[in-house]
């Protein structure tokens, strides 16, 4: 018993009583299994069922949670994916803003191809509102070996859907016996957000990688947009991103210039941008897949950065 | 904010497309393509919502694909302005309206004739020999309406095209610096080096409190 209540399953669930009647059991299955016959149908996630945790549950009434109180401060998400925490914030939005909590909301992601490959940079905090949730958030999502995605806008459209994009292209693995493209898997992300355009989802994404083509790069956004590219950025630091970004970039970039170009770009957006900071996270796209570069705190660079201005070079 | 310019000549059809992909005030993209080829003697420019754009030029493409498998034979450029027409207007009245602007432009192999289709979003559709959508319109119908003849020969079209390209440059204010060209003729679909809009533009400025009669200094791009 102890064990089911963990999990999540609650003796008021009409789940799992036991094997007393097949048809209850038939019951349960449908209720708990649905997802594996309709793939977009999407399972509560467990701790819903936490009686601590009642308050927090998704009041379909009143999805805004204009009346929600937290019994904590801040709520680990339960699935695992790392430390995106998602504060009670209401007392610090403005009264009328309707949704209180609006996660990674502000950030700066950039990804641009050069001739070694792909890199993506991203910084790594998490506000909502004034309030900064997060410092150390994950915003590239490691879709397989050869595949990165990026993450700004809602932190939980972004981790959902990339991880139902990560999901999809195992089965296409599997199926067809052959990694997935880079352009086909940042069209099955853009069918998904045109297939919800106009219902709020809120994700403006780079899905990078390297495939039989060579090295690609594609933007996909919450209105269905899809664009192959050389470089973006996206987010509320991208303006400040592309300032640095644009001065400096040219295809025959060294790998260690790159890297560090999409770095410098992220730390002078995280200068600018009060909405972003935390880490800077640089990953680079080789043929043969991504490699994590570094992951160092913004603070570090400073020092560096500030006394060691960039060569001016008009093109 | 995008311009899609059409005309139509006696024997050949230009198309010319803006290449700026903007979200809210950046620009993401500068050689965005904004034409569709469906099929190799229609092509389409299309401007509009974001994503309407590509989802509607791709399910026209691939049904006038279909229709070449299942019959053998082409849809002619009007049938496929029509029948893109059509489909604009049925979900126009949908839960799921596509708020797109199309320029159909195509070659006629069995009539000889080359065609241009404006249709917009609220599935009109006007067989016409130059049009354009967009505020650049605005600029550059009156252009077009000034200096269009039906049998200039393409090198005089390319002209008046780079005339039209070199107005909206000059005159409206959002930046659309590049447009990519095509031809379409007998010969079927061709891509024209592209028309640098900001290139054409040399504007006249006086040296601030200088003499007035002076000469004007010429600024030109680097």
């Amino acid at each position: 018993m102890a064990l089911d209540s963990l999990c999540g399953f609650s003796t008021s669930q009409p789940a799992f009583k036991g094997f007393s009647s097949m048809c209850t059991l038939q019951n349960d299955l449908d209720v708990f299994t649905g997802n594996f016959k309709n793939n977009l149908q999407l399972m509560n996630p467990p701790a819903a069922h936490i009686p601590e945790l009642e308050a927090m549950k998704v009041d379909y009434k009143d999805p805004l949670h204009r009346e929600r109180k937290t019994p904590y401060g801040f709520y680990k998400t339960p699935l695992g994916y790392g430390p995106v925490e998602v504060p009670d914030v209401g007392a610090v939005t403005a009264p009328d803003s309707g949704l209180k909590i609006k996660m990674a909301h502000g950030t700066t992601t950039l990804g641009f191809k050069f001739k070694g490959g792909v890199i993506i940079a991203v910084d790594s905090r998490a506000t909502g509102g004034m309030f900064i949730g997060s410092q150390e958030v994950k915003k590239v999502i490691e879709i397989n070996d050869c595949l990165l995605g990026t993450m700004a806008g809602g932190a939980a459209d972004c981790t959902y859907w990339e991880r139902f994009l990560s999901k999809q292209c195992r089965l296409y693995e599997l199926r067809n016996r052959e990694k997935i493209s880079v352009a086909a898997a940042s069209k099955l992300l853009a069918n998904i957000c045109f297939h919800y355009k106009g219902y709020g989802l809120s994700m403006g994404t780079m899905i990078a990688g390297w495939d039989k083509r060579g090295p690609g790069l594609y933007y996909v956004d919450d209105d269905g947009r899809r664009a192959p590219g050389n470089l973006f950025s996206v987010g509320s630091g991208s303006t400040y991103a592309l300032g640095v970004l644009d001065g400096s970039y040219k295809w025959d970039l060294t790998d260690e210039e790159a890297q560090e170009l999409g770095r410098r770009a992220i730390f002078h957006a995280t200068h600018r941008d009060a909405a972003s900071g935390g880490v800077v996270r640089v990953y680079h796209v080789k043929e043969g897949g991504w490699e994590k570069i570094s992951e160092v705190d913004n603070d570090k660079y400073w020092e560096k950065y500030s006394g060691d201005k960039m060569p001016i070079v008009i093109n | 904010m995008e311009c899609l310019i059409g005309i139509r000549f006696n024997d050949y059809v230009l198309l010319a497309a803006d290449t700026v992909d903007a979200r809210s005030i950046v620009v993401m993209n500068h050689d965005e393509e904004k034409f569709c080829k469906v099929s190799d003697q229609v092509m389409m420019a299309v401007c509009g919502e974001a994503g309407h754009t590509d989802n509607f030029s791709e399910y026209i493409q691939k049904n006038v694909k279909l229709y070449k498998m299942r019959y053998t034979y082409e849809l002619s450029p009007q049938a496929t302005a029509h029948f893109t027409r059509r489909t604009m207007a049925e979900y126009l009245r949908s839960s799921t309206p596509y708020n797109c602007n199309l320029i159909v432009g195509g070659y006629d192999n069995v009539g000889n004739k080359a065609e241009l289709f404006f249709i917009d979003y609220l599935a009109s559709i006007s067989e016409l020999p130059y049009c354009a959508h967009g505020y650049g319109g605005y600029f550059v119908l009156s252009t077009m309406d000034a200096h269009y003849k039906p049998d200039l020969p393409l090198e005089e079209g390319i002209k008046l095209l780079k005339l039209c390209i070199q107005e909206i440059g000059k005159r409206f204010l959002v930046n659309l610096p590049l447009y990519k060209v095509k031809l379409i003729n007998k010969d079927g679909i061709q891509d024209l080096p592209t028309i640098q809009g900001a290139d054409l533009v040399k504007y006249q400025v006086r040296p601030i409190g200088g003499d007035a009669s002076a000469a004007p200094m010429e600024i030109g791009r680097a």
